[in-house]
């Protein structure tokens, strides 16, 4: 929802990185405000995801030049787990399997690390137990699920609810979703759509990262941008993600490319 | 091993204690050690140019001068009660390698729990059918030194069809400096018995001293053995153990291995199937700083529809180096073998070192063998997701390092037993990263 008051949660501004020296995003623009929903669609290799694991912080990627705030503050200065302290959050593409590392206790520990570091009280095991569980309802999840080990051996879609369950938990301030619908099935697109959707408040903003509009039916966006060779060459309303589906994605690139020509 | 024509200055200085060994009563016995003092004589201690010891160097192990370890036992219950485990009731104690009464607690009953020395007489006949029969003195210079000291021991007898409802726990301290200390271990399992049995190797020194274990276990028709090794051992000591065990038709060996502890350790076990016999033989070695830690397995599918499993993991910090060879052996005739390995090691330094090799020696067509190996450290993706999650980097080290050696202890099915050593992961990877 756009707001009158909003504050801006995320401003990207000439934002260039690179990975093993090939760049990948270039010069990037992106303002975010609280309240606000994002779609950030675009073909494969446009450098979409790159530009939600830059925001996260993944060691792999270089930022070669511009300047990312987050809240105010220099996100490029901080550490990952500093930025998710801070509220960032990032719903993993493919969200990393631990075997041997149990789902309650990497959830308990990511949960009170986080609440440590906001001056909130840490929980123990039993008001977690409850805590958790109650999250647990808004995704429908079965119980045996905090008993495994971190996804692994879990379904895309147990892997997709269980990145979701972590936003749930950790409320973040600006939730990134990498490609959150690719590998659900339509009953679980519906579940995760509607825990994000009770997650969306006035106080937060959401980002997401898709390929298709699909996703987009269950989770409205207010803005949609279309991202192609490392930068948003067009941003409208939900209706351009409509548009994007019925006649792809070569217009977009032509018409980038006819408005540039007549620029210079 | 060469056989040297001078006698070796090293082993004859291991052997001097050896003529005190009082003499049995049993004239097998003594015959037993006589013949291996005698092999000891025609041994050398093995060199990096012998090829299955190629990459330990035991050549730290003769520079220090040891003697053998005094019998007196001077410690009290309560400086060993913090190596008890909860569900073992049946615990045997040695104390440099001699039977502590006094700290061990016997309850079993219907099945046999005791140092040798209290049944050589009742069971003269069958102890000597098995004592140094699986692990072979031939050849095997540690394994004979063993045996030429052979007085006290771990016995377990299990009755047909008995089940050893608890653990049997059998806790080896080693408590003198500069000492050599000889444990030794038979596991005689009847037809259909069940048990769990714990080898564990602490200590309560932190100076040089030798642990050369021999433990053996013979499984009738049936029976299901689950072993558990535990070495952690004090920072200078060495540890060669041999262990060997033969499996009948359809019995089960089920083996969890944990290598900690000790300056130089050696492991060489040796499972014998026979038909239709299963085995496992996990293990996990944990090492850092200027550790070495090698283990030898030998699997051998010496009949037809006989099963193997093992999973061995090293976990190398520091400048320490790890050795894994795991042979497979699969004999003429003996089809429908399955057999499955996988070795991995994560090195968590540039200066951690691992050699590993698998060893597949095949002689049959029809059977099912598959063994793979990585070796590699912690994956960044990995630690990136923690790092997302709020997770500081070096604790998202110390949980991946630890969830990778986790899933070896996990095998152990001693609850606190495994906790406790889950603990120790902890703190030891939060302690170096």
């Amino acid at each position: 929802m756009i707001y009158q008051d909003s504050r801006t949660i995320l401003e990207v501004r000439n934002l260039c990185a690179s990975v093993d020296g090939t760049p990948i995003l270039k010069n990037m623009d992106f303002t975010v405000k609280s309240g606000e929903i994002h779609a950030i669609m675009g073909l494969n290799g446009s450098g979409k995801s790159t530009f939600s694991k830059v925001l996260a912080g993944h060691p792999d990627y270089e930022i070669t030049s511009g300047t990312v705030l987050f809240e105010g503050k220099n996100l490029m200065e901080m550490e990952p787990e500093d930025r998710a302290r801070a509220g960032l959050f990032l719903a993993f593409q493919y969200p990393i399997e631990i075997p041997g590392v149990g789902n309650s206790q990497f959830l308990r520990l990511m949960y009170n690390t986080v609440q440590t570091h906001r001056g909130k009280e840490e929980l123990d095991p039993l008001e977690f137990d409850d805590f958790v569980r109650d999250k647990m309802k808004l995704l429908e999840m079965r119980e045996d699920f905090l008993d495994r080990s971190v996804n692994a051996g879990f379904s895309g879609g147990e892997k997709k609810r269980n990145e979701i369950l972590q936003m749930a938990m950790l409320e973040p301030s600006l939730a990134i979703l990498d490609e959150t619908d690719s590998g659900l099935d339509i009953d679980a697109l519906r579940i995760v759509a509607q825990g994000v959707n009770q997650l969306a408040n006035k106080g937060n903003a959401i980002i997401m990262v898709t390929h298709y509009q699909r996703l987009l039916n269950y989770i409205v966006p207010d803005f949609v941008h279309v991202m192609v060779d490392g930068r948003i060459i067009k941003s409208g309303g939900k209706e351009l993600a409509l548009e994007l589906e019925s006649r792809g994605y070569n217009w977009v690139s032509d018409e980038y490319k006819a408005a540039s020509r007549v620029a210079r | 091993m060469s056989v040297v024509t001078q006698p070796n200055s090293y082993l004859q200085t291991l052997l001097a204690g050896q003529p005190n060994v009082a003499a049995s009563k049993q004239a097998w016995l003594n015959k037993l050690r006589s013949s291996a003092v005698e092999t000891v004589s025609e041994l050398t201690i093995p060199t990096t140019r012998d090829e299955e010891w190629r990459f330990t160097d035991l050549s730290m192990l003769t520079k220090v001068s040891l003697q053998p370890a005094h019998g007196e036992i001077k410690l009290g219950a309560d400086e060993i009660k913090r190596f008890h485990i909860k569900e073992a009731t049946n615990r045997l104690v040695f104390v440099d390698g001699v039977y502590a009464s006094a700290l061990s607690n016997i309850a079993a009953k219907g099945i046999v729990v005791c140092n040798l020395a209290s049944e050589l007489a009742k069971n003269s006949a069958i102890l000597q059918q098995h004592l140094a029969q699986q692990s072979k003195i031939e050849g095997n210079v540690f394994a004979a030194l063993n045996t030429a000291y052979l007085r006290d021991a771990a016995l377990i007898m299990l009755p047909r069809d008995t089940q050893a409802k608890t653990p049997v726990h059998l806790l080896f301290i080693a408590t003198q400096k500069e000492v050599v200390s000889y444990p030794r271990t038979l596991v005689l399992a009847d037809n259909g018995c069940e048990a769990t049995v714990i080898e564990d190797y602490v200590s309560l020194q932190d100076e040089a001293y030798f642990t050369n274990a021999v433990s053996e276990f013979v499984l009738a028709d049936n029976a299901r053995i689950h072993h558990i090794r535990v070495q952690r051992e004090g920072a200078k000591a060495f540890h060669i153990a041999n262990c060997a065990a033969s499996l009948s038709r359809g019995s089960n060996y089920q083996s969890v291995s944990i290598a900690m502890g000790a300056r130089i350790s050696r492991y060489n076990l040796n499972v014998k199937l026979a038909e239709g016999a299963e085995c496992s033989a996990d293990g996990l070695a944990m090492i850092s700083a200027r550790q070495l830690a090698d283990t030898h397995t030998c699997i051998d599918h010496a009949q037809p529809h006989a099963i193997s499993r093992q999973l061995h993991k090293c976990v190398v910090d520091g400048g320490a180096h790890a050795v894994f060879n795991g042979k497979i052996m699969v004999r003429r005739g003996s089809h429908h073998t399955d057999s499955e390995q996988s070795n991995h090691t994560l090195l968590l330094s540039d200066k951690a070192h691992v050699d590993t090799k698998p060893q597949l020696e095949i002689f049959n067509d029809d059977v099912k063998c598959t063994h793979g190996a990585t070796i590699g450290q912690l994956d960044n993706d990995e630690v990136f997701y923690l790092q997302s999650r709020g997770v500081s980097h070096a604790q998202a080290l110390n949980m991946l390092t630890y969830a990778f050696a986790a899933e070896v202890i996990e095998r152990i099915p001693v609850a606190s037993l495994k906790h406790s050593l889950e603990q120790t992961v902890l703190e030891q990877t939060s302690t170096t990263l």
